[in-house]
């Protein structure tokens, strides 16, 4: 019997995929395959490649040489069409829905059926509940994608996919918006792909889900492809090993808190955003020196807002927040006087506030420090001192390269955050609010990020940690408070802390009924 | 997906604007062609009458001056992110005031009191005029693009209507002030450099000029060397961060324009009190917007300004000369020419961009690549 090697070739596989970004070479001789039937780890440090290799593969770039073989074919892909066409699904890591349409509306967005969309619809009706009952993938077809759960947007993601007919399907970070609950009910959901014969690619720095669901795993480091094992044969250290290319601490290790007096009181707060809606509802809490408090929950539960109106970005609508004496609330007083009141921020979206990209590293290194009198001379600014202090800096905090004239854009995330978190522990501040601290950190920063932040609260500090990562969470915090629609629905103390727990908590389920 | 390509920092300075610009002359080397004049013939005229003399020279810097002031205004406004479309109603507003002193204090003063009286009045009256689309942007968030060019046309009217029924001299026809008192009158150059023995063909190059250069050093250091400027960089590059570091934006905004509109006032020093002396209807006569242009192609900082003032400004006094020695070619021609430049040097200046990008890339990785 001949065999149809359509059948029997991988989903996909990539032979010598080689894509260069002016001097930068962004993946150098990338080859894989991912079988039918299975779930396969993409895993690495950020700038590793993950994202231009499967932005390659889904036609947003072209590879300089190499090949592409769906089903054992070469294709030719230049446009997410033809990768769609080829059979390949990508979920981005940021929803491509229409907010104001419905799921069926959003399913049909670009592959409608003539000029009229009442046949496309129905159409589109029947296939979903179709797939909806092949793959356990329950949608309500006619709500409003602004009235869904984040866990359910993503899951109409997957159906527009598998609506285009894919074969393939690329995840990109799909568990940064999810309950740890709602990722389990994906995984599942992935495991159900799986066995109705789907190739499943799941890109992540999480080695937990690489633990928890694939089958096999792919690390990348620098561009190239470092390892490929089957997830049984494999350890969280091993695959961590491979991605940095050196032994890492996985834990942070630290002593027990020995909290003081309070250095931050919270009472009541209210913050509604500019449509009027209350985002922090009446919160109340403190931080004590010497401890760090995490804030744990879902992406968009509040946590931002509250972060920002401690930090003085937004008023709050009511309630009180006392450092040294002070009401900031009442006494109007900004980022700049909080910030002479020993208040430091490192904010949750680096790029976004916490840094202007288009400056020198030593003119970031300034920000928000730019009156101090170390940095004038006279009416006019000390460019020497400015860059014999930025220098110092980096050298502190192993900020490389440490060039401070070099954009802050030419550096890596985590040489940002490193330099973000100097500048704001350079004046000893008594309490330090961080939001993300190592969102798109490498490992080898993270380390270095956490090191520090636990011997700043081992100096007598008070730390507020914002993180939607709960590892991290877990790993700092000695207490922690979880916030959800805008309210602390609870507060655990970190050696009773477990997932579960507060997975339950951060999905609304209050501790007193937990 | 990648913003702009990069380039080197001297090649994005120099040779990118010489590129644009040979492009803008081509081109209008062929419309030349199309209007049946020889285009090498016509080159050589404008090159011949804005830098072939000395008073070419003296005209050409002349109208470098005016650029220099609403260049370095389109500039400051840039930086703090605010696109101040208004200079040349500033400019207008901001030389009736230095018009005003002069005429008050032109008879009865000498230069040296009038000067610093004029150019604190120009600098008010044209800091006045932004300032309320300025505090609209601010308080209102309305849009400064809409309002700044709402506001020429109000400048337009507003002294049109002084100069007709206000100001203008009795007993004339034309809506003009009377001359000013010799106070008032700007030192020529000619005259200035006979004092240390230099000849120097008449022209209305004046003092002026000397202030424009002042201004620019001023408005390097301010922006590049002061706390105002680092906090009106910050704000222009990205508001977030500005708040975030305790810098107010709405602040920003109105400090940066008065400041815009000063800059913007100070046309009038040159035109008015340096040349015209008097004031008469639509001086500025277009600086306003050529300094957007300029402000453009000289990368917003005052050395690239001075030297796109000084190309507008050949251009400016070349292409009268063109439009007297070849007829075929008018003063709308010259126009023509001058929007050519803009075109290319603003709108379409990475047209060559990415293409210049890709052939530094080629030789910057040829060593790596032979290693």
């Amino acid at each position: 019997m001949v065999e149809n090697p359509t059948l029997t070739a991988p989903a996909i596989e990539l032979r010598g995929i080689d894509k260069r970004f002016g001097a930068v070479q962004a993946n150098r001789a990338i080859s894989f395959s991912v079988a039918r039937g299975s779930v396969h780890g993409l895993i690495g440090e950020n700038g590793a490649g993950k994202s231009t290799l499967m932005n390659i593969v889904y036609g947003f770039h072209r590879a300089d040489t190499g090949e592409i073989l769906v089903r054992g074919q070469r294709v030719d892909i230049h446009s997410p069409q033809e990768a769609i066409a080829a059979g390949i699904g990508m979920v981005h890591q940021h929803f491509m829905l229409v907010e104001n349409f419905t799921v069926l509306e959003n399913v049909i967005l670009g592959v409608e059926r003539g000029a009229l969309l009442a046949g496309s619809l129905a159409h589109a009706r029947g296939e979903l509940e179709k797939l909806a009952r092949d793959y356990g993938l329950d949608v309500p077809l006619d709500a409003l994608i602004s009235e869904l759960p984040v866990g359910v947007q993503q899951r109409v993601e997957i159906l527009k996919a598998l609506y285009r007919g894919a074969e393939i399907l690329i995840l990109d970070e799909p568990t940064a918006v999810l309950t740890p609950q709602e990722a389990e009910a994906l995984f599942a959901m992935l495991r159900r792909l799986r066995d109705e014969g789907k190739a499943v690619i799941l890109v992540t720095h999480k080695l937990r889900e690489i633990m928890a669901i694939t089958d096999r795993v792919t690390v990348m480091r620098q561009g190239a492809v470092v390892g490929e094992v089957a997830t049984r044969d494999t350890s969280p250290r091993e695959l961590a090993e491979k991605m940095v290319g050196r032994a890492v601490l996985l834990r942070v290790d630290k002593t027990l808190a020995q909290p003081g007096a309070p250095l931050l009181t919270v009472r009541e707060l209210e913050v509604r955003d500019r449509l009027n809606v209350a985002r922090v509802k009446g919160v109340s809490f403190e931080l004590r020196a010497g401890e760090i408090v995490g804030i744990a929950g879902v992406s968009g539960n509040g946590q931002s807002e509250l972060l920002e109106a401690l930090a003085g970005i937004h008023d709050p609508t009511r309630g009180s927040i006392i450092l040294g004496g002070h009401d900031l609330v009442r006494e109007h007083l900004g980022p700049r006087e909080r910030r002479a009141l020993g208040l430091a921020h490192v904010p949750e979206d680096r790029l976004r506030m916490g840094v202007v990209t288009s400056f020198s590293s030593e003119d970031n290194a300034i920000l928000g420090y730019h009156d101090r009198p170390i940095y004038q001379r006279g009416s006019l600014l000390n460019r020497a001192a400015i860059h014999a202090e930025c220098e110092k800096k980096m050298i502190a905090h192993d900020v490389r390269p440490a060039l401070p004239l070099l954009r802050i854009s030419a550096f890596s995330g985590g040489n940002q955050q490193k330099l973000v978190l100097a500048r704001e522990i350079d004046c000893e501040p008594s309490v330090l609010l961080i939001g993300q601290p190592t969102r798109g950190v490498d490992i080898g920063a993270i380390e270095f990020i956490h090191r520090k932040l636990v011997a700043l609260r081992d100096a007598g500090k008070a730390l507020l940690i914002v993180s939607v990562e709960l590892d991290e969470i877990l790993g700092l915090a000695d207490r922690i408070l979880v916030m959800n629609n805008g309210e602390i629905v609870g507060e655990v103390a970190r050696a009773d802390a477990t997932e579960e727990k507060l997975g339950l908590m951060m999905a609304g389920v209050k501790e007193e009924s937990a | 997906m990648s913003a702009r390509a990069k380039l080197p920092r001297w090649a994005e300075l120099t040779l990118l604007p010489f590129i644009n610009l040979l492009a803008a002359l081509v081109l209008s080397g062929v419309v030349v062609k199309i209007l049946g004049e020889s285009p090498w013939a016509a080159g050589k005229l404008l090159l011949a009458g804005s830098l072939g003399t000395q008073e070419g020279i003296g005209y050409t810097l002349y109208y470098a001056t005016n650029f220099m002031f609403t260049g370095l205004a389109v500039a400051v406004a840039y930086h703090a992110g605010l696109f101040n479309i208004g200079c040349e109603g500033q400019a207008y507003v901001g030389g009736l005031g230095s018009g005003l002193v002069a005429l008050w204090l032109g008879d009865r003063a000498p230069f040296l009191v009038v000067l610093p009286v004029a150019v604190l009045a120009g600098a008010a009256f044209g800091a006045g005029w932004a300032f309320i689309p300025a505090w609209l942007q601010a308080r209102r968030g309305s849009h400064i693009v809409i309002t700044t060019i709402m506001f020429n046309f109000i400048a337009a009217a507003l002294m049109t209507y002084l100069l007709v029924n206000v100001l203008i001299r009795p007993g004339q026809q034309s809506p003009e002030t009377r001359e000013f008192g010799a106070g008032a009158f700007m030192p020529l150059a000619s005259d200035l450099l006979a004092k240390i023995g230099i000849t120097f063909s008449a022209s209305p190059l004046n003092f002026a000029f000397l202030l424009a250069l002042a201004a620019s050093a001023l408005v390097w250091v301010l922006v590049w060397r002061t706390r105002w400027g680092y906090a009106v960089r910050v704000a222009g590059q990205n508001q977030l961060a500005a708040v975030y570091a305790g810098i107010s934006p709405s602040r920003v905004i109105v400090q940066s324009m008065l400041l815009s509109g000063a800059l913007a006032g100070g046309l009038g020093l040159n035109e008015l009190l340096g040349s015209q002396h008097r004031i008469l209807v639509d001086f500025p006569g277009g600086a306003g917007f050529v300094g957007i242009a300029v402000a453009l192609m000289g990368r917003n900082h005052p050395v690239g300004i001075f030297f796109a003032a000084v190309l507008f400004g050949a251009l400016t006094q070349g292409g009268s000369q063109l439009s007297f020695d070849m007829p075929k070619i008018n003063r709308d021609m010259v126009v023509v020419i001058q929007g050519l430049v803009i075109l290319f040097c603003g709108a379409l200046e990475n047209v060559f961009r990415g293409p210049l990008a890709a052939v530094f890339a080629r030789f910057a990785i040829k060593p790596e690549a032979a290693a």
